[in-house]
């Protein structure tokens, strides 16, 4: 399925600080820092699996990438164009090619517009001749499972959310683009629903030869689909690496946090590991060198003055932690990261 | 593939014909069919209707001439003969007099609404869609407006200008287009944080196709709500301006400047200086009623 060849989407050094604003002239005070720093690329037809808690800059690194907010630094390139630099014209080229699904099904769709009136206008804001537009809607319509002459005059509130991320999905997909963002689409669905939206994605990519950035907070949700995973903490990226590998042997100890606060119901599987605890540290002041060694049990001295670069581990495997990098520290737990040999290091 | 789909679409829609789903409305359709139900709203649109009826048809329909009559005659009680209303104080035809002023009152609550509505619905959307520095000059601009009450700023502009229907019309219409601006804009903003906006942008519609598409449909239902409750009140403004001279120029009929004039005739004659502000009073009273059905017939979040 992956090809090695050039990626569809190239990320390099992405950055996005937001302001914050204070006091009674609104001076900028500080900096919410969203994405920070993060490079990574999508190979056609891939689906990269993106998961994070709340607030890790998941879902702004999706709305950079097509442009909804601006990057403050770094690079995109799909394919052959520079997304940053693109021009207003460029950019409505490229939304043909690349397109957004929202996470809440309530609020993205005009309550005032039938759902086939909503998905036309994606066509007609890209002149596509409205007399064909009818045909094509429907054509979307039920290839996301939803019978066009029962709900195309139907109006959003009418509609079950798995309906309407359904109707998302098929709004973005009608401009036939390359690659989709999915930002947290199942996120705010009921768990059987959730299985069949997934399922439909799965379909879909098969059908149309599509790429995901699929965007999640729940591992199940990103591992069921994804071939490869980054695992995001405030602002960036600490783990990269093929699904199965980042779950049967995630490496970072953040991801292996995650991975053992999944709830199981097999007893033999339980991790054995502490749940981790407490919220993620402010992203206006993050903490110094490794943002994770507030949180993390095998801190040492080097994690707060040196930030771990992103680096190759293993063979395809990226890690931003200093228990793996080259140097002292190198050896202390490389073979076994959750096991023994980390009382030394609490 | 389309081919398919419409033979089995409309296979399954003959299926469901027998299952008595709800049939889908269109927006407007939903409001009216709401509005209906509103027996209050109903009548009081009826009371608008009649009484724009009576003011369109007043040349035709008056049975006396509007601006003289004998003074031998004055103030006469209503149900005397010849003059249902009565007479005022000059010995004019209280319903020729009523009618016609029906006709001035009534272009100077609509006329300023409607030019607030369409400039500022404009510029609100402006400057809640274009953001930072734009929506700043627009909206300190309006709040210099703001700053001064509302009658008082409509009194200034009126004198400044000279009495008048038409320097009423623009005295009203500067007085209202800020407010119909704050409102835009508020909701524009409002507006433009839903998701549905962010994904029109992100499917790379122009912000014109946006604005009319998404934007518009949902700002015009508080805009146009507001913009009922400003015709009672503008009516009453007029009114206000009329009353204090600054309106319509006599001998012309208007109902605020001709409870002025009756103003001095109330001890002589009680009932016929209370009919213009009956008629102000049901009028304004009417097209409130009406707003009010109105915005709970658009409020389409279910």
């Amino acid at each position: 399925m992956i090809n090695s060849q050039k990626p569809l989407l190239d990320v390099k050094n992405l950055r996005k600080y937001f302001p914050v604003r204070s006091g009674p002239l609104r001076r900028v005070s500080a900096h919410v820092k969203a994405v920070d720093d993060v490079s990574f690329d999508v190979k056609q037809g891939e689906i990269l699996g993106l998961v994070g808690e709340s607030g890790c800059g998941k879902s702004t690194i999706a709305r950079v990438l097509i442009r909804l907010i601006d990057p403050d630094a770094g690079e995109i390139h799909f394919q052959d164009m520079d997304v940053v630099k693109a021009s207003g014209r460029e950019m409505k080229a490229l939304r043909r090619r690349m397109q957004i699904v929202f996470q809440d099904p309530w609020a993205s769709l005009n309550p005032r517009m039938n759902i086939q009136d909503a998905i036309a206008f994606n066509l007609l804001a890209h002149q596509f001749p409205k007399k064909d537009a009818l045909e094509k809607v429907w054509e979307g319509l039920d290839n996301v499972g939803l019978n066009p002459a029962q709900f195309g005059l139907r109006y959003p509130h009418e509609l079950s959310g798995g309906q309407r991320q359904r109707v998302n999905i098929a709004r973005a997909l009608v401009l036939d683009p390359q690659l989709l963002l999915l930002d947290e689409p199942v996120s705010s669905l009921d768990k059987s629903i959730q299985a069949q939206v997934l399922n439909l994605l799965g379909e879909l990519r098969e059908a149309l030869g599509l790429t995901y950035i699929f965007i999640s907070h729940d591992l199940h949700v990103v591992g069921y689909l994804s071939d490869r995973v980054a695992v995001m903490y405030l602002g960036k990226v600490v783990e990269l690496a093929e699904t199965n590998e980042l779950y049967n042997k995630p490496l970072h100890p953040y991801t292996q946090a995650l991975l053992g606060s999944v709830p199981t119901m097999n007893p033999h599987q339980r991790s054995t590991q502490p749940p981790l605890t407490g919220d993620p540290p402010s992203p206006i002041a993050p903490p110094s060198g490794c943002r994770f060694r507030t949180r993390c049990k095998h801190a040492m001295e080097v994690c707060a003055q040196v930030e771990p670069p992103l680096q190759e581990a293993e063979a395809g495997r990226l890690v931003a932690c200093h228990l793996y990098g080259e140097g002292e520290h190198a050896n202390a737990s490389e073979s076994s990261p959750a096991g023994a040999g980390d009382e030394s290091l609490g | 593939m389309s081919e398919e789909i419409r033979e089995e679409a409309q296979v399954r829609s003959r299926v469901l014909e027998g299952l008595d789903l709800p049939k889908p409305m269109a927006y407007w359709h939903q409001v009216w069919w709401r509005f209906r139900k509103d027996k209050i709203g109903l009548a009081s649109a009826g009371i608008i209707v009649i009484v724009v009826l009576l003011s369109v048809l007043a040349p035709w329909i008056s049975p006396y001439a509007t601006d003289y009559g004998p003074v031998s005659n004055r103030l006469a009680n209503p149900f005397s003969e010849g003059h249902i209303l009565g007479t005022d104080e000059q010995g004019r035809d209280m319903v020729t007099r009523l009618l016609h002023g029906g006709r001035n009152s009534l272009i100077a609550g609509v006329v300023p609404v409607f030019i607030a509505f369409t400039i500022g619905t404009l510029l609100g959307i402006i400057a809640g869609f274009a953001g930072s520095n734009i929506n700043t000059l627009i909206m300190r601009i309006v709040d210099i407006f703001y700053a001064f009450p509302a009658i008082l700023l409509a009194i200034a502009i009126a004198g400044a200008l000279g009495p008048g229907l038409s320097n009423t019309l623009i005295a009203l219409s500067v007085v209202y287009t800020p407010r119909v601006i704050r409102i835009a804009e508020s909701v524009t903003v409002q507006a433009k944080g839903f998701d549905f906006v962010e994904a029109a942008r992100a499917s790379g519609a122009s912000d014109i196709h946006i604005i009319r598409s998404h934007i518009l449909p949902n700002v015009l239902s508080p805009v146009l709500v507001y913009n009922s409750t400003l015709v009672s009140i503008s009516i009453l403004a007029a009114a206000g301006l009329g009353f204090l001279g600054l309106g319509i120029a006599a001998p012309h009929a208007e109902w605020g400047r001709m409870l002025n004039d009756l103003r001095q005739s109330i001890y002589v004659n009680t009932w016929v200086p209370i009919l213009p502000g009956v008629a102000i009073f049901i009028t304004a009273m009417a097209f409130n009623l009406v707003s009010d059905a109105v915005r709970d017939a658009m409020d389409v979040r279910l």
